[in-house]
């Protein structure tokens, strides 16, 4: 759905400037979890269903918390338990609200070839207008944090929109509305990042010697950010990327080789024609031709 | 021009298996080009919209692989690369100027036929393989994102090749005066084949006596 309150930085599979004359006022957001203030209610995604009017189908037990077990076209946010022994003997119940990380730099927007389908605002949320989508899944290849989920039911690909139609007018998103713990905030990216050293600092003080921002920069840093206990082994949230960026197949298919391609078979068809305008055609002779 | 006397080329069941070739490659590569690049997605209009082109695309290259395999397998025996063909290859620049004398007898068809069989063969081949992994919604959900990554990267290069074999091809076929008519009526001029195609010419005209 097009906000026509938010203004655009990038659309996909747009050479043209995208409509951007206010976004000198916009101002990055971003949403920061603190895992460690996190309890695993999912409160957070219920308040997804019901503000995005999502039902996904039940699923089943598959032995672990997470329910439902992926997320999917109509689970745009699913909570992921871990449980690790960072120290010999002392279990860490670790568990990470996965969901559309907001990349600065989105590897799903780059690989999409429908003009329109993926927009990033000029705050920074990355939406999916599905309206515009075809369903040939590139953004799954795209995405270094395998987010987007193609639909069973209409084939477009869906993801958390990170509340866009409430943040532009306002409001907070639906999952910050509602977490009882504080454990999700948001506001300007600058004042969560100094929400964040704060959090740190005490974390620190609590004998997390490792605690940090989950900000990357290999994909422009994003516009979703954790508070991580063990900042030094994201891998341990359920497989959280060390260094996550835009996959290089995807930077070549994507990056210069197409521009290169396009011009190739554009001199192709014109050697063709200059060819046969400066040499002629290649005829069999008119003596060979008598002979018959 | 006097038509002399004609020599059957492609029979009609040959001729009709090129076409449907033909047709289903174009449609796929129209309907490819318009994911490939921004500049080409105005194409999907042709096929109703982006949806419809992409729906459509990969059920189009799968019956034109089948067909092309069909007649690959027809034309197979006569693309076998020989001598004659890399002495005939020496002679490109003058044969590119018109200028070409004494040349090597080549059979059915020359080198550079014969590189576009084999050539549209690979890329045809690795676009089915490509093209199955990254199908969605049927087959892709089945493969790893890495290995996606890669298919759509084999699928895009191949193509990029192949339609560049099929402008050759094309071009080639109209700059050599009297070979479309071999691909339409079936048949092609004696000075033609002696021409173009001695080694060939020979062969046909002692089967015939
Ligand atoms: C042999 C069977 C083929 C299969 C199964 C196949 C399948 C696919 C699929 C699944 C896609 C992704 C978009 C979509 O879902 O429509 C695609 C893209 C594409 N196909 Fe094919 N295809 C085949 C043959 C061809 C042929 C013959 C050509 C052209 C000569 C071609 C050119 C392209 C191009 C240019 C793209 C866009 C790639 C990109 O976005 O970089 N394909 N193909
Ligand atoms: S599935 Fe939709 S959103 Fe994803 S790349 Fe294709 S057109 Fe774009
Ligand atoms: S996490 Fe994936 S889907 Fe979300 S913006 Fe980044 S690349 Fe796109």
């Amino acid at each position: 759905m097009a906000l026509q309150s938010l203004d655009i930085k990038a659309r996909s599979a747009t050479t043209t400037p995208s409509p951007d004359v206010r976004a000198a006022g916009a101002i990055p957001v971003a949403k920061l979890i603190d895992i460690s203030k996190c309890i695993g209610c999912k409160a957070c995604q219920a308040a997804c269903m019901e503000w995005n009017d999502l039902r996904d189908t039940i699923g089943e037990n598959v032995g672990v918390y997470d329910n439902p077990a992926d997320l999917s076209a109509e689970s745009w946010t699913v909570m992921r338990f871990s449980e690790v022994e960072v120290e010999q003997g002392r279990l860490e119940w670790l568990i990470r609200k996965d969901g559309c990380m907001h990349c600065a730099n989105p590897g799903c927007l780059k690989a999409c070839p429908s003009p329109g389908a993926i927009v990033q605002y000029s705050n920074g949320i990355v939406d999916f207008h599905e309206e515009n989508c075809i369903g040939c899944g590139y953004c799954i290849t795209g995405c270094p944090f395998n987010i987007p989920r193609l639909s069973k039911k209409d084939n477009k690909a869906y993801k958390c929109t990170l509340c866009s139609d409430r943040v532009a007018v306002g409001l907070e998103p639906a999952c910050v509305k509602t977490c009882p713990t504080g454990a999700i905030v948001f506001g300007s990216k600058v004042d969560m990042i100094h929400h964040a050293e704060g959090r740190i600092t005490d974390l620190k003080e609590r004998g997390f010697q490792n605690a940090g921002l989950y900000d990357p920069q290999g994909v422009g840093g994003t516009h979703v950010m954790y508070v991580l206990q063990h900042a030094d082994q994201p891998q341990l949230y359920a497989g959280l990327p060390n260094d996550p960026s835009i996959s290089p197949m995807v930077a070549i298919w994507k990056g210069i080789t197409k521009p290169l391609m396009n011009f190739g078979l554009g001199m192709a068809v014109l050697a063709g024609l200059f060819h046969f305008v400066t040499q002629g055609p290649n005829e069999a002779k008119e003596e060979e031709e008598e002979k018959q | 021009m006097s038509q002399g006397k004609l020599i059957e080329r492609y029979n009609a069941s040959e001729r009709a298996n090129h076409w449907l070739v033909a047709i289903s490659f174009i449609l796929a590569a129209l309907s490819g080009l318009a994911l490939f690049h921004p500049a080409f997605f105005w194409l999907t209009n042709l096929f109703g919209s982006g949806t419809w082109a992409r729906i459509l695309h990969p059920f189009i290259g799968a019956l034109m692989f089948l067909l092309f395999i069909v007649m690959a397998l027809r034309f197979w025996k006569h693309n076998r690369i020989t001598d004659a063909d890399r002495q005939w290859a020496k002679h490109m620049t003058e044969i590119l100027q018109n200028k070409a004398k004494d040349l090597p007898e080549i059979g059915k068809y020359n080198l550079g036929q014969k590189y576009l069989f084999w050539a549209l063969l690979t890329t045809i081949t690795l676009m089915l393989i490509s093209g199955i992994v990254i199908w969605q919604p049927w087959f892709a959900p089945l493969f790893p994102i890495p290995l996606l990554r890669i298919a759509v990267l084999v699928h895009a290069l191949s193509a990029f090749v192949a339609i560049l074999c099929l402008i050759v091809h094309v071009y080639a076929s109209y700059w050599t005066r009297g070979s479309i008519r071999a691909m339409t009526r079936g048949t092609v001029t004696a000075a033609w084949a002696k021409h173009h195609h001695p080694a060939w010419f020979r062969e046909v005209m002692n089967k015939n006596r």
